[in-house]
C-alpha cells in the first residue's frame, strides 16, 4: 500500500497557492451514502419467467366492425367498432369509423365481441387432455410442501387443450400445480399463443401465482395414501404454518443480514474516511510545510508523522447471505404480496382457518379457488377482497364438495364479491363462456338479478384482477392488450362458438382451422396416392427438400 | 281386458289428435287403473298451448297435452280437459318428454370419493361380474335424485361400473319412495367394458369377453349337465353365467363401453356371432365407422364433450354425433355423470352447436335411449299410452338460459326442491 507523502503532486500545490502563514481549515468531506445492497433473490423478478416473453406476431391494424361490442366494463355498445393496431385495443366506438388503410376488415354484423376469457385454473401442459403417466406433471407429490416446483417448467407448449381453449374463446390461462400438496408451488399465467415454452407465453409483467391447498386432497395422498403429514386438517395446517415460519426466518436473516452488512459496510467506509482526511490534512499541511520553508510546527509534524504512518485501512471480509431456497423464497415473495396467493379450498370453514393462517404469517389470500362454499362467507371474502374462482355447477364428488349449489357464484356477486367462473378441466376451459352463462341463469332462477355484463366480468376482468393483470387484459378498452374473441352470436347462448381469436391484435384462430398441436398431426390416414398413368413415370413423385444444415455445412 | 282395450282406443285416439294435420279432436277415455297410489291420487293434468317436441324429432306448435292417471292420454290441437284436471296455460312454453340420461350412477353413489357411499360396482378382483345388479343398491333417497330432476331428468339409466363385465343396469324414473317403485326396469342392459382400462388391453378383455359369453352358451344349452357336474370348468360364476344367458339372443341389450374405432367393429363382430343387442356407450371414434355401424343398425350413445383423453379416444371430435347421425346411426346422448347428470341438455346443446340437428339432440336424450335400451314402448315420445314423464320449459330446452317450469313423472307434478335449494334458503340471507 502507498504510504504517505508520496502522493502530494503539483496539482494540489497549485490548488493550495501560498496563502497565508497558517493551514487553512479542510473542507467538510461528503457524507458517505448509505451502502445499497442487493435485494433478496425473490424481489429480484416478478415471475421465473421474466425476460423470456416471446414477442407476438405482428399484424396489420385490425378493424371489427357491426357487432354487439361486450366491453366488460359495465357497458356494451350495440353496434360498434373495435380497431386492434401495434397489439394493442387501438378504438373502441360506437357506430362505423373509417378504416385505416393496409387493415384487415372483419364484418362483426350481428355477431358478438368479448375481450379474451381469462381462466385463473388451468392445469393444461402439465395435465396434458392426452392423460398418459408420461405427461403427468401436475403433483409434485414427492412432500407435501413444494412451494420449489414451478410449472414453467414442466409445461408442454404441445397439449391440445391449449388450441381448444383458444378455439373456445380464452387467451390467457393461469397454470398451476395440483392440489396433491399443501404447498404446491408456483403457477405462471400465459397467453395461449403457439410457442416452444412457458416462459416464451409468459403475459408481461404478470407476477407468478403460489398455489395451495386446503382440505381433503392432501391429506389424502400423504396421510391416507401413505400413512404420513399430513393425516388431517390439523395436519394440513400445521405443514402450512411450518413452511411460512421458515419463509418468515429466511426474510429476518436477509433482514439481518441487511443490517449487518449495512453496518460492515458502514464502517468500512467510515474508517476509510477517517484514514483520508487525516492523509488529506497531512498532505495539505505537507505542502504548506514545503512552500512555507518549513516554518514551525512542521518538524514536529514531521517526526509524528514518521512515527505514526497512515495505513490503508483493511476491507473487512463481506458477511455471507443467507443460504438460497428457492420454495422458502417463494414463500417470501407470497408474504410480500409478490407472488399472488391461491388457494384450492372448498369448505367455508376451512376457508376462514386459511385466513386465519394468512394473518398469523402475513400473507394475503388473493383468490380462493373452487370455493364451494364461498356463499356461507361472501360478507367476509367482499370484505377482504378475495376473489372466488369457483364453477357454475361442480358439487358432489368428495366431501367437501357436497354444499356446492348452483348459485354461489351469483351469490357471491350480488355481495359486492369478485366472482371468477374458471375451469379446473380441459373440457371445461373450453366452454368457460357457457359456464359463466350457467351460474348467470341459476341466479336469475333463484331471483338474484345478474346482468349479462357482471357475467362477461367473471371470465374476463375479474381473473384478470386475480392474477394481477387487469391492467393490461380483460376488458375492451384502449391501450389494453389487443386480446379479442369474435362470437357468432351471444356468448351466453350454447349454441354460440368463437369464430375468430386474436391475441395481442394478430388473429390466432379461425373456426375450422387445423389444429397446432404437434401431437395431433398425422393421426388421420394419409389421403390415398393418386393413380399413376398406365406405363407412365410416377409424375407425383417429387425430390425431397432438404432442409440446410445450420452453419452451411451440407 | 276391457280398461286395456280402453286403452288402446285412446292412444289411437289421441295419436289421431297429435297429428298436427288433424283438426278435430275426440276427448280422452279413461286409461287404465293406476298401479301405485301416488299415482291415483295425482289429478289430471293439462297443458295448454304449448310447443311440444314429441320426442320422434317432430315439434308442434300450439298443442295441448293432457295427462291422466299416470299416463299421456292426449297430444294435439284441441283435446279436451278431463273433468277435475288441473290446467296450465303453457303458452309460450315447450314441454318435452322427461330428459333420460342412459349412463349414470345416480341412486348408487352419494359422493364420489367416499368409497363407503358406492354401490355402483362389484367388490373383489374378478373382473366378470354379469350377475351384478345395479338395482339392488339403488337407494330412492339419494340426495342426488332431488339435484337431477331439477333439471328436467325424469329417468336415468343406472348402471354398474368396474370389471369387464360390469353387470346389470336398471331403468329409474326418478321419482318413488322405493326402488321397486322407481326401477321401471331393474335389468335393463348388460355392460361390457372392451376399452380394457386396466384390464389387461384390448385383446385380452376381448377374449374374455368372448369365452364368458361362449360359456353362458353352453351353459344354456345343458344347464342339466351343468346342475350333475357335467360341464367343463366356466370362467364365470354361476350368477354371472345367469346372467350372461339372460342377454344371449337378444333377450336384453348388451352395452359395450368402447371409444376406438377397432374395439368398435370387435364389439359388433362380437355381436354378430352371439346374437347380442348391441348398444355402443361412450364410442370417441364411432364416427369413423358410421356406415358399419348404421348398416348393423346399432345406436350408439356418446358423450358429446368426450375429449382427446387416452389414445383410445385420440379420433374424439365434437361432432362425432353430428357424423352419426348423418349418417343414419341412432345416437343418444349422454352426461355419462352421476352428480352433474344434470348437465345433459347442455351437454345436448353442444351436440347442437357442433352440428347435429336440433330436433335429434332432443330425441338423443329423450327417444333414442328409451328405445335402444328396450324401454321404447313405454318412455321417450310424448304419445298417448307412454308414461306420463314431461317437462315444461320456459323456452328451448337446450338453452342455458332455460329453467324448468314444470316437472311431471308418471303423471304426478314433482317439486324442484331438493337440498341444494334447501342450502341456497339457507344462506339466502347472512345471519352470522
Amino acid at each position: 500500500m502507498p504510504r504517505f507523502l508520496r502522493i502530494a503532486g503539483p496539482a494540489l500545490a497549485l490548488a493550495l497557492g501560498c496563502a497565508g502563514t497558517a493551514p487553512p481549515a479542510a473542507a467538510p468531506g461528503p457524507q458517505a451514502p448509505r451502502p445499497i445492497l442487493p435485494p433478496p433473490p425473490w424481489q429480484l423478478r416478478g415471475s421465473v419467467a421474466e425476460g423470456w416473453e416471446a414477442k407476438p406476431p405482428s399484424s396489420p391494424p385490425v378493424v371489427i366492425h357491426g357487432a354487439t361490442l361486450m366491453l366488460g366494463t359495465g357497458r356494451t355498445i350495440e353496434r360498434g367498432t373495435i380497431i386492434l393496431d401495434k397489439g394493442k385495443i387501438a378504438v373502441v366506438a360506437e357506430g362505423d369509423l373509417p378504416t385505416p388503410t393496409g387493415s384487415i376488415v372483419v364484418d362483426g354484423t350481428g355477431k358478438f365481441v368479448t375481450p379474451g376469457l381469462i381462466d385463473t385454473h388451468s392445469h393444461m401442459g402439465v395435465y396434458p387432455m392426452i392423460n398418459t403417466t408420461g405427461s403427468e406433471d401436475g403433483n409434485e407429490a414427492s412432500s407435501p410442501t413444494t412451494p420449489d416446483a414451478q410449472t414453467a417448467d414442466a409445461f408442454w407448449p404441445q397439449d391440445p387443450t391449449i388450441e381448444r381453449a383458444v378455439a373456445g374463446g380464452v387467451t390467457t390461462v393461469q397454470v398451476l400445480p395440483g392440489s396433491a400438496n399443501l404447498i404446491g408451488g408456483r403457477a405462471i399465467t400465459l397467453k395461449l399463443r403457439p410457442e416452444a415454452s412457458a416462459r416464451e407465453m409468459h403475459v408481461p409483467g404478470a407476477p407468478d401465482g403460489l398455489k395451495m391447498a386446503c382440505g381433503e386432497n392432501p391429506k389424502r395422498v400423504y396421510g391416507k395414501g401413505r400413512h404420513s403429514a399430513p393425516m388431517t386438517r390439523m395436519g394440513n395446517l400445521a405443514g402450512q404454518r411450518a413452511a411460512f415460519l421458515k419463509a418468515k426466518k429466511l426474510r429476518e436473516q436477509w433482514s439481518r443480514w441487511t443490517d449487518e452488512e449495512s453496518r460492515r459496510i458502514e464502517a468500512d467506509s467510515k474508517k476509510r474516511a477517517t484514514y483520508e482526511a487525516k492523509h488529506d490534512e497531512r498532505a495539505r499541511r505537507d505542502t504548506y510545510c514545503r512552500e512555507n520553508g518549513e516554518p514551525d510546527p512542521c518538524e514536529a509534524w514531521r517526526r509524528q508523522w514518521h512515527d505514526q504512518p497512515l495505513d490503508d485501512p483493511p476491507t473487512s471480509q463481506p458477511i455471507a447471505t443467507p443460504d438460497r431456497d428457492p420454495g422458502t423464497e417463494t414463500l417470501a415473495a407470497a408474504i410480500e404480496g409478490r407472488v399472488l396467493v391461491h388457494v384450492h379450498c372448498y369448505r367455508a370453514d376451512d376457508m376462514m382457518t386459511m385466513l386465519a393462517l394468512a394473518d398469523e404469517m402475513g400473507f394475503r389470500v388473493r383468490s380462493f379457488h373452487h370455493a364451494l362454499e364461498a356463499y356461507k362467507i361472501r360478507d367476509v371474502l367482499a370484505a377482504r377482497q378475495i376473489a372466488v374462482s369457483t364453477w357454475a355447477d361442480w358439487w358432489g364428488f368428495k366431501m367437501e364438495g357436497f354444499d356446492g349449489i348452483p348459485e354461489n357464484a351469483a351469490m357471491v356477486s350480488a355481495s359486492n364479491g369478485r366472482t371468477i367462473i374458471h375451469s379446473d378441466s380441459e373440457e371445461g376451459v373450453q366452454r368457460l363462456n357457457q359456464e359463466a352463462s350457467k351460474a348467470m341463469a341459476s341466479g336469475r332462477r333463484a331471483g338474484i338479478d345478474v346482468s349479462e355484463d357482471e357475467a362477461l366480468r367473471w371470465v374476463t376482468i375479474n381473473p384478470a384482477w386475480a392474477l394481477g393483470i387487469d391492467h393490461r387484459v380483460g376488458s375492451l378498452e384502449p391501450g389494453k392488450d389487443a386480446d379479442v374473441v369474435l362470437w357468432s352470436k351471444d356468448p351466453f347462448s350454447v349454441y354460440a362458438v368463437a369464430e375468430k381469436v386474436w391475441i395481442d391484435g394478430a388473429i390466432l384462430y379461425e373456426r375450422g382451422k387445423p389444429h397446432w398441436s404437434d401431437f395431433e398431426l398425422g393421426q388421420e390416414p394419409p389421403p390415398a396416392l393418386p393413380v399413376p398413368s398406365r406405363g407412365g413415370p410416377f409424375d407425383d413423385v417429387k425430390a425431397p427438400v432438404l432442409l440446410p444444415r445450420p452453419g452451411g455445412a451440407p | 281386458v276391457k280398461a286395456a282395450h280402453l286403452l288402446a282406443l285412446a292412444a289411437v285416439l289421441a295419436l289421431a289428435a297429435s297429428d298436427a294435420r288433424a283438426q278435430k279432436a275426440k276427448p280422452p277415455v279413461a286409461p287404465a287403473p293406476a298401479k301405485s297410489p301416488a299415482v291415483a291420487e295425482a289429478p289430471a293434468l293439462v297443458y295448454a298451448g304449448a310447443t311440444v317436441h314429441l320426442g320422434t324429432g317432430e315439434v308442434l306448435n300450439d298443442v295441448t297435452v293432457v295427462v291422466a292417471e299416470g299416463k299421456i292420454v292426449a297430444v294435439g290441437k284441441s283435446v279436451a280437459a278431463p273433468a277435475g284436471a288441473q290446467t296450465l296455460n303453457a303458452k309460450g312454453m315447450v314441454i318435452t318428454p322427461g330428459l333420460v340420461d342412459a349412463l349414470t350412477s345416480v341412486g348408487l353413489v352419494e359422493v364420489d370419493l367416499e368409497e363407503e357411499t358406492h354401490d355402483d360396482r362389484q367388490g373383489g378382483a374378478d373382473a366378470l361380474r354379469a350377475g351384478f345388479r345395479a338395482a339392488d343398491g339403488y337407494n330412492p333417497a339419494s340426495i342426488v335424485i332431488g339435484v337431477t330432476r331439477a333439471e328436467g331428468l325424469t329417468s336415468v339409466g343406472v348402471i354398474p361400473r368396474g370389471g369387464l363385465i360390469s353387470g346389470q343396469s336398471a331403468w329409474a324414473d326418478l321419482d318413488g319412495a322405493t326402488a321397486a317403485e322407481a326401477l321401471a326396469a331393474p335389468l335393463l342392459a348388460l355392460h361390457v367394458h372392451l376399452d380394457a382400462d386396466g384390464q389387461g388391453g384390448h385383446a385380452t378383455a376381448l377374449l374374455r369377453v368372448r369365452e364368458a359369453f361362449d360359456d353362458a352358451r353352453t351353459f344354456q344349452r345343458n344347464r342339466a349337465a351343468w346342475e350333475r357336474n357335467q360341464s367343463r370348468r366356466f370362467a364365470p360364476s354361476r350368477l354371472d353365467l345367469e346372467a350372461l344367458a339372460g342377454a344371449l339372443d337378444g333377450k336384453l341389450p348388451v352395452v359395450f363401453h368402447v371409444d376406438r374405432a377397432a374395439d368398435i367393429l370387435s364389439a359388433l363382430a362380437l355381436a354378430r356371432d352371439l346374437k347380442l343387442r348391441p348398444v355402443v356407450a361412450g364410442g370417441a371414434e364411432a364416427w369413423k365407422v358410421a356406415k358399419e355401424l348404421a348398416a348393423a343398425k346399432v345406436p350408439v350413445i356418446v358423450y358429446p364433450l368426450e375429449q382427446v383423453s387416452t389414445f383410445d379416444a385420440i379420433g374424439a371430435r365434437e361432432d362425432n354425433a353430428a357424423k352419426l347421425f348423418a349418417a343414419g346411426v341412432a345416437v343418444g346422448i349422454s352426461t355419462g355423470e352421476t352428480h352433474n347428470a344434470r348437465k345433459l341438455r347442455q351437454v345436448a346443446g353442444n351436440a347442437v352447436r357442433s352440428g347435429l340437428p336440433h330436433d335429434a339432440a332432443v330425441a338423443a336424450i329423450t327417444r333414442v335411449p328409451a328405445e335402444a335400451l328396450g324401454m321404447g314402448a313405454r318412455y321417450g315420445t310424448l304419445a298417448a299410452g307412454k308414461v306420463a314423464n314431461l317437462v315444461v320449459w320456459s323456452g328451448d330446452p337446450l338453452e342455458i338460459s332455460t329453467r324448468v317450469v314444470e316437472l311431471v313423472i308418471r303423471g304426478r307434478r314433482v317439486s324442484l326442491r331438493n337440498r341444494q335449494t334447501a342450502l341456497f334458503e339457507k344462506y339466502r340471507t347472512l345471519t352470522h
